[in-house]
């Protein structure tokens, strides 16, 4: 696009981006001072500041413009490094409020006095507040920072634009701030994983549809023929996302000024569409998208390439034609008719060989590269989280069928297999992709120290065996304990009995939330130093000698 | 439901089909022989950048 002569004159695109949110200040005005609701006016108004402050900085970025920013410097790309450095931030942020949360609802059960009688903090509103603020906060930003990052190095491109990648950073925590208060003050549409209300969704679709269109523009814009495999699965993650927000959020609004909207589907249709979404966010979000993260940094830090090219697009393919169907076996013995929620089940089952061909793929990239494992902590912690990638892949399906789902279902082993799936396989990559950005992105030769990622892993990685373990354990007591009859024919337990027997697991779990709350606390103080100081030297002392390095 | 069911029909059939020739469509294309300099190549990008 051409641009104007003088660097400080505003160009073609942030002149839109200045109309479209000076228009959406004035909207979101009007709505405040018109609102049914104090959660409307109150979201209102943040989004009229919101959009407001956008506005500023367009035109203020334009006025302190020296000069336009080279596409190229040297020869080499230009690569935009300053949007993926906030969302690395705010993914660490977003961590350790989420974890924190969960920390707090995990000692809930334990002791319901800390709801603390206020509608604000009790156990039913937390709780989207921490699946939210895990899921789409801390792993939103790390597929927002690596997926920028990785798409612009493996397409030797700079992103398009000046304001469009900032839009979508920004616009997207925008969204988890205005989704984040929402569940606090009761607004929610009851949808799990999808709680926001009708004005945060379209806003989501609108940052979606740029941040696709970012993506796409900066493979369009590609000098390396190819496009890497990474790039698939982020597609992947982003086209269905879209297609799963808009599929799942049908829903028309009582008034445009006010936070509470009517869904279309009802009933058994709307519980289907609800576990299509719910199981395909897990299967792109949290898949797909980190497995994009597996395929560019395990290669990148092992410093060898994939283990099979071949192996990556079957199991690319396998993927996105396979997990699509599995949603109903969230919905057995429910009102679905039988055959959807067998078909569910049946394509769970068939999930077992990509997912195990992408894990295999994964470990195998590190044949001739194992002795890295004992000297590197951060590929330590790319790699046990494959493992753990394997794991609950296996676990899944295994829970898919009908007779063990009898068993699991509505039961602690659920809470179980999705934390070690949550914070074995996408907790673990995403802190090995931010241990290996932060150096890259502020120009460091290696992290502040590999001490306290070590310090991270080993507490993160007890804490994990800690939860999982405790989640199985009362998941299968309380199975069976529900369905254990006396000789007369009678429940041998009442459910308050269940909850009872539970009490030291769910202490147990909580101290392992706690070890892994505490790892991330030692990422974020590292992640700091590092940025602030640069690496520390700790080679020497842990001999005691004064070795000389090998340089 | 008639139309439904003419449809559902259509999808259910010609999707699979069409689902089942995609994949091998892939298969095949991952697996011949002369791809494969190519493919060893693409793993190399990561690698490959400054």
């Amino acid at each position: 696009m051409a641009r104007p002569a003088t660097a400080t004159s505003l160009s073609f695109e942030e002149t839109a981006y200045a109309l479209f949110l000076g228009l959406l200040a004035a909207i979101c005005l009007l709505i405040a001072g018109k609102a049914w609701d104090i959660p409307m006016a109150l979201h209102a108004g943040i989004g009229a500041i919101f959009a407001g402050i956008g506005v500023f900085l367009i035109i203020n970025g334009a006025l302190h413009r020296k000069a336009w920013t080279p596409e190229l410097i040297d020869g080499k790309p230009n690569y935009n490094y300053g949007p993926i450095k906030f969302a690395t931030i705010a993914a660490i942020f977003w961590g350790i409020a989420g974890f924190t949360v969960g920390l707090l609802i995990a000692l809930q059960l334990c002791y319901p006095a800390l709801n603390l009688d206020l509608p604000w903090t009790s156990f039913g509103r937390l709780r989207p507040l921490h699946t939210s603020a895990v899921i789409f906060a801390f792993g939103g930003n790390v597929l927002l920072a690596t997926s920028f990052y990785v798409v612009q190095r493996t397409c030797q491109a700079r992103m398009p634009g000046i304001v469009t990648p900032w839009f979508v950073v920004l616009g997207y925590n925008a969204f988890i701030v205005i989704a984040g208060t929402g569940y606090l003050l009761g607004v929610t549409q009851g949808k799990e994983y999808a709680e926001p209300e009708w004005y945060a969704d379209i806003w989501l679709t609108i940052v979606w549809v740029v941040y696709l269109l970012t993506f796409l523009g900066t493979i369009w814009k590609r000098k390396e023929p190819h496009i890497y495999v990474a790039n698939w699965f982020y597609l992947a993650f982003i086209v269905t996302v879209a297609v799963l927000h808009l599929g799942n959020n049908e829903s028309l609004p009582i008034s445009i000024y006010s936070s509470k909207s009517v869904q279309v589907f009802s009933g058994v249709q709307d519980a289907m569409v609800q576990w299509w979404y719910g199981h395909n966010a897990v299967g792109f979000f949290l898949t797909a998208g980190f497995l994009a993260i597996m395929y560019y940094f395990v290669p990148k830090r092992a410093d060898r390439p994939v283990y099979s090219y071949r192996l990556s697009i079957v199991h690319f393919w396998a993927l996105i034609f396979l997990y699509i169907w599995a949603g109903p076996h969230h919905l057995h013995y429910t009102a679905l008719p039988e055959w959807a929620s067998t078909l569910g089940a049946t394509f769970s089952i068939i999930l077992w060989m990509p997912s195990w061909g992408g894990m295999i793929n994964g470990l195998m990239t590190l044949s001739g590269a194992w002795d890295k494992l004992r000297t590197d902590p951060v590929l330590r912690m790319l790699v046990v989280s494959v493992a753990f990638y394997g794991m609950s892949t296996f676990e899944g399906p295994l829970m898919s069928v009908k007779a063990v789902n009898s068993l699991s279902h509505y039961t602690d082993w659920t809470i179980g297999h999705v934390h070690s799936g949550a914070l074995g396989w996408v907790g673990f990559i995403s802190f090995g992709a931010i241990y290996c950005l932060v150096p890259w992105l502020w120009n460091r030769k290696e992290m502040y120290s590999l001490k306290l990622v070590s310090w991270h892993f080993w507490l993160a990685t007890i804490g994990i065996v800690f939860y999982i373990t405790a989640m199985w354990v009362s998941g299968i007591m309380e199975g069976l304990m529900w369905r254990a009859y006396d000789k007369l024919g009678f429940l041998e337990y009442s459910f308050i009995e269940t909850v009872a027997a539970k009490h030291t697991l769910y202490l147990v779990r909580a101290f392992g939330g706690g070890l892994f709350l505490l790892g991330a606390l030692i990422m974020a103080y590292n992640v700091y130093m590092t940025i602030r100081f640069s690496a520390r030297q700790e080679h020497a002392s842990a001999s005691g000698l004064n070795l000389a390095p090998a340089e | 439901m008639e139309t439904y069911v003419a449809l559902s029909h259509f999808a259910q059939e010609w999707g699979l089909i069409y689902f089942i020739f995609l994949f091998l469509a892939v298969l095949v294309y991952t697996l011949w022989p002369r791809n494969l300099r190519r493919f060893d190549d693409a793993a190399k990008i990561p690698l490959r950048e400054d």
